[in-house]
């Protein structure tokens, strides 16, 4: 039996969104699950507490005893996060906050995110705006997907944004973080938490947004389009984890030479 | 008096209020929302809240989504 003790790290400060503390910086989207209970599965395996759901008309007359998403993701075990995915306007997405918000008995925390064309889905910055201002006058605490740009970022958070959220890559494309150097730019600069939304595909490119010292990442198709959901689900906990760790302890820095980890005193040859 | 619901044309007996119209779309008890005319009106009020013919009335729920 060895006796080392216990190696205690200095505890990391935890993840804060609108006054509110959460231990888990992995965010997860309930999208393109098999079924609800693989959702239900895989979400518990990611350890995350903020969880997104869209808005969408209720099918009417068409199999009542159809289980709800909120049933099995209940906002009283989860922070629900509604977003306005599909939403091309600034008028659609306020609108779907305000459902989204009578949906959640007053729950005002969502993720606002206007879309400019549906091949990239890439933000239209200019309607982001317009919806921020008019859901933060409305008392709405907004999480924000945007562009990669850090002036932009800039500008929604001295709006009032709660998150601010750059796209790593389009959403759903799995490309990883195209723009390390505007992510990085966009912490540098942000007082409020930076998370990076969409484009992660596996395990490595949340850490890689981790060790940019991003606040969190959200991601869905990562985990919901993986063989097996809730083993990923795992993976990109760990990964969080992971590139939070060695954001906090600090990489070495790059040279462009070897450098002998042996030293050569001593050597007998 | 005619309504629209979720797009949909549906014939309403005069008097219909949106409490009336969940229960006969077997919602009852169920977690959502509804906008008419593209104005929330609050569960509190679904009971009382009286159709008019012509309105556009959105009933919406939370699904799957990123």
């Amino acid at each position: 039996m060895s006796d080392t003790p216990e190696i205690l790290l200095p505890e990391d400060k935890p993840l804060e969104i609108a006054g509110r503390v959460y231990q888990s910086r992995l965010l997860v989207g309930t999208g393109k699950y098999r079924d609800l209970m693989e959702a239900g599965h895989a979400i518990e395996s990611s350890g995350a507490e903020i969880v997104t759901v869209a808005v969408r008309r209720t099918n009417l007359g068409q199999n009542p005893d159809e289980p709800n998403l909120l049933d099995v993701i209940s906002p009283e075990s989860y922070t629900i996060l509604p977003n306005t995915a599909g939403c091309y306007t600034a008028k659609d997405a306020v609108r779907t906050c305000k459902l989204a918000r009578e949906l959640l008995d007053g729950h005002d925390l969502v993720k606002l995110e206007v879309l400019g064309e549906e091949k990239t889905l890439y933000p239209n910055m200019t309607e982001t705006l317009v919806a921020a201002e008019e859901l933060i006058k409305d008392g709405f605490k907004v999480m924000v997907y945007c562009s990669d740009d850090p002036l932009l970022a800039k500008r929604l958070e001295e709006m009032g944004c709660v998150a601010i959220m750059p796209l790593g890559a389009p959403i759903g494309s799995g490309l990883g973080i195209q723009n390390r150097y505007n992510i990085r730019l966009i912490v540098e600069n942000s007082s409020v938490p930076v998370l990076v939304d969409a484009g992660v595909g596996t395990a490595s490119d949340a850490t890689i947004a981790m060790e940019l010292g991003c606040d969190g990442v959200l991601m869905n198709t990562a985990i919901a389009q993986a063989k097996d959901p809730i083993r990923m689900a795992n993976a990109m906990r760990l990964a969080i984890e992971s590139g939070r760790e060695a954001y906090l302890a600090g990489r070495m820095p790059k040279k462009l030479y070897a450098s002998a980890s042996s030293p050569i005193d001593g050597t007998f040859f | 008096m005619q309504v629209e619901v979720n797009g949909d044309a549906m014939e309403l007996p005069a008097g219909a209020t949106i409490g009336s119209l969940i229960d006969q779309m077997a919602l009852a008890g169920k977690r959502l929302a509804v906008e008419v005319n593209e104005d929330i009106v609050p569960r509190s009020q679904h009971q009382s809240f009286a159709l008019s013919d012509g309105d556009r009335v959105e009933v919406v729920h939370a699904i799957g989504g990123g």
